[in-house]
């Protein structure tokens, strides 16, 4: 009889190896963890961020104090109190000191009052309201241009693409002052006019510089978006799965939509967070140049620019917007940085 | 070479002479005018300035008139400062703007760069965190905050610094502080992406098995290419610091272009706007192309286009 060669691959099976498994070997075979989607990924490792949670925190902290306590805070941000004009921070002013011995409460101005006796508390809460109500709906509609325009412009090629990306560099090329300042006088009476018809009364309250703020936005600032969007679009279309689509007779919109932007969400999602701060930024500087919100509406940048007169005797009044405002595109950003991490790891460094 | 510098220049006229007629409809589009906000111009003598200017004319008119005197280098006069041409305003507001701008610029190299390679070469250790701390903070703080800050602990509590104006070195200080501020922030954060790009290609191994002195390789190796991206960066980002920063020279009240360019603005200016306009424009083309041109010397396998 040959020897066995130990070389051999002859498969040998024995009459074991057909039985059922027993359990121990059925438990090699279960899944141990579960799979994990792209979501569910992407927030375990934004929970593990300590940055970004902490600046997620901040977040709410600021968005909590300048969307809820002012509706239950005593004071208003229009009232002007005679007489307790200029106030310190915690300090009362003589008629609110008869008050309290009379033995009624007053609450005191955490952090006093401006010259026309109102409350700063309540103006600073305000103002941070603004701030980001501008910077989240002005990002929306970046978001919603910007990543069409550029959909459409890196979908479709060609002449489409040549004269998007001309549009876009003369938007880069115009100094962006020069539009928001002209486009704010322009917008100045056709909105006026519009804010008479009924059912837009609420323009008055908002005031026309701020939706025109919003318009000059909607006109200027999708271009940085845009360019992302294309950029990583033309990679994404060169994908089986966009000739598959097609060949299936989808429509290009549905492969856009569907398909190509689907696929970029990530990128979309960081670009949106990382917008949030810089249409703040800006929003604070045209305010501080007084070309931002309407009077008596507060603006951390209207109120940091009121401040700066009187900032050798108050200047707590100057301090309070200005960290605010810091801090407002501080944790944004931090918080754009984690998401980024968490969502877009090639993005990473 | 030299093919591809010409059809720049081509696309940059194009591109210059488009913003120039944008500017001009718009600008004429709006309400108001240079002379409307003069209380003692009564009627007559407003249509005598009017038609002085030409501004009587009609637009397509005045468009073809203020084309063909802008080719010849005429810019013509300044409706508000009378007597002055634009090219003389510019000619003597962009010194002081670009002087304090180009030390902004100057500044924010000389500590953004190495900043930025440090924490690139201490990754992950105390030092990267404290310059991602710093470079964070510098990008979110807004310059009219830095500003004020400053003016109120240097200028008014301690008062070392002078407040407004420009003239000695100390009237600098402020100003260039609060201008560099976030291009060395940003400038730091760039240099440090793209140097741990760079230091984790396989040249920089093989230079490091070869036995090259970590100097050398970081800065003749790894600096060069690493530079690219903020040389991108810069090229603009001169253009526009050293046309002054508005907020800046508000606040510190420097005699500088941007101010200029801003009261021209809401003055309705019209030839001043237009005068300021191409020459920000020119100036940020101009830098296009330069950065294109830096960028062949900095890695000559890029290939111009």
């Amino acid at each position: 009889m040959k020897e066995p060669n130990a070389m051999s691959f002859h498969v040998k099976y024995k009459p074991e190896d057909f039985m059922p498994a027993n359990e121990e070997e059925k438990q090699s075979q279960v899944i141990m963890r579960e799979s994990v989607g792209f979501w569910q990924d992407g927030f375990r490792r934004l929970r593990k961020n300590k940055v970004a949670m902490v600046s997620l925190f901040v977040i709410i902290v600021i968005m909590i104090f300048s969307f809820i306590v002012p509706s239950f805070y005593p004071y208003d941000y229009k009232t002007q109190i005679k007489g307790s004009e200029n106030l310190h921070p915690m300090q009362y002013s003589e008629k609110e000191i008869e008050r309290m011995d009379a033995g009624e409460k007053v609450f005191p101005h955490v952090l006093g009052t401006d010259k026309m006796g109102r409350d700063y508390a309540i103006r600073v809460m305000m103002g941070s309201r603004i701030s980001l109500l501008v910077g989240l709906i002005a990002t929306a509609i970046i978001f919603v241009i910007g990543s069409l325009i550029g959909s459409i412009s890196a979908f479709f090629g060609g002449w489409v693409d040549l004269i998007i990306m001309r549009i876009v560099d003369i938007i880069y090329t115009i100094p962006d002052f020069l539009l928001i300042v002209l486009l704010s006088f322009a917008l100045k009476d056709p909105l006026a006019k519009l804010a008479q018809l009924p059912g837009f009364g609420w323009m008055q309250i908002v005031g026309s510089n701020l939706i025109s703020i919003f318009i000059v936005f909607a006109l200027l600032y999708w271009v940085g978006m845009a360019r992302m969007v294309r950029s990583q679009i033309l990679t994404l279309k060169e994908n089986d799965y966009v000739m598959a689509a097609k060949a299936l007779g989808a429509k290009d919109g549905r492969i856009i939509k569907k398909h190509l932007l689907t696929n970029c969400i990530g990128t979309l999602i960081v670009t949106t967070t990382l917008q949030i701060p810089s249409s703040i930024f800006t929003e604070s500087y045209l305010s501080f140049l007084g070309m931002g919100v309407a009077v008596p509406l507060p603006s951390l940048g209207s109120l940091a620019s009121d401040a700066i007169n009187g900032m050798i005797t108050f200047p707590y009044l100057l301090f309070a917007p200005c960290l605010l405002i810091s801090l407002i595109i501080l944790s944004f950003n931090l918080f754009g940085d984690g998401l980024r991490d968490a969502f877009d790891p090639k993005l990473k460094n | 070479m030299l093919k591809y510098i010409a059809k720049r220049i081509g696309l940059a006229l194009i591109t210059i002479f488009t913003v120039a007629t944008l500017t001009f409809f718009l600008m004429n589009m709006v309400p108001g005018g240079p002379f409307l906000s003069e209380k003692a111009v009564r009627t007559a003598a407003q249509a005598a300035l009017e038609a002085k200017y030409g501004l009587d004319k009609p637009l397509s008119q005045q468009y073809l008139t203020y084309m063909k005197d802008a080719l010849h280098g005429d810019f013509g006069e300044s409706l508000k400062q009378r007597g002055r041409t634009v090219t003389s305003i510019i000619v003597s507001k962009f010194p002081v703007s670009a002087r304090v701008g180009g030390l902004s610029v100057i500044v924010a190299l000389l500590v953004g760069i190495p900043l930025g390679c440090l924490a690139a070469t201490h990754r992950g250790k105390t030092l990267d965190s404290v310059i991602s701390v710093i470079s964070t903070c510098g990008i979110a703080v807004p310059s009219f905050v830095i500003c004020t800050l400053l003016l109120y602990f240097l200028g008014s509590k301690v008062k070392i610094l002078p407040t407004y104006g420009i003239g000695t070195w100390k009237h600098y200080v402020m100003p260039v502080i609060a201008l560099a501020l976030y291009p060395t922030a940003y400038i730091m954060r760039l240099m440090r992406s793209s140097m741990l790009d760079v230091l984790g290609q396989d040249y920089m191994r093989t230079a490091t098995a070869k036995g090259v002195k970590p100097f050398f390789r970081l800065f003749k190796h790894a600096l060069r290419n690493a530079l690219l991206p903020v040389i991108t960066y810069v090229g603009p980002m001169m253009a526009y610091t050293m046309t002054g920063s508005f907020v800046v020279e508000k606040i510190f009240t420097i005699p500088g272009l941007g101010n200029e360019f801003v009261s021209s603005i809401i003055n309705r200016d019209y030839t001043m706007i237009m005068g300021t306009t191409i020459f920000l424009a020119t100036l940020m083309v101009v830098m296009n192309v330069l950065v294109d041109i830096v960028y062949k010397i900095v890695d000559p396998r890029i290939k111009l286009k």
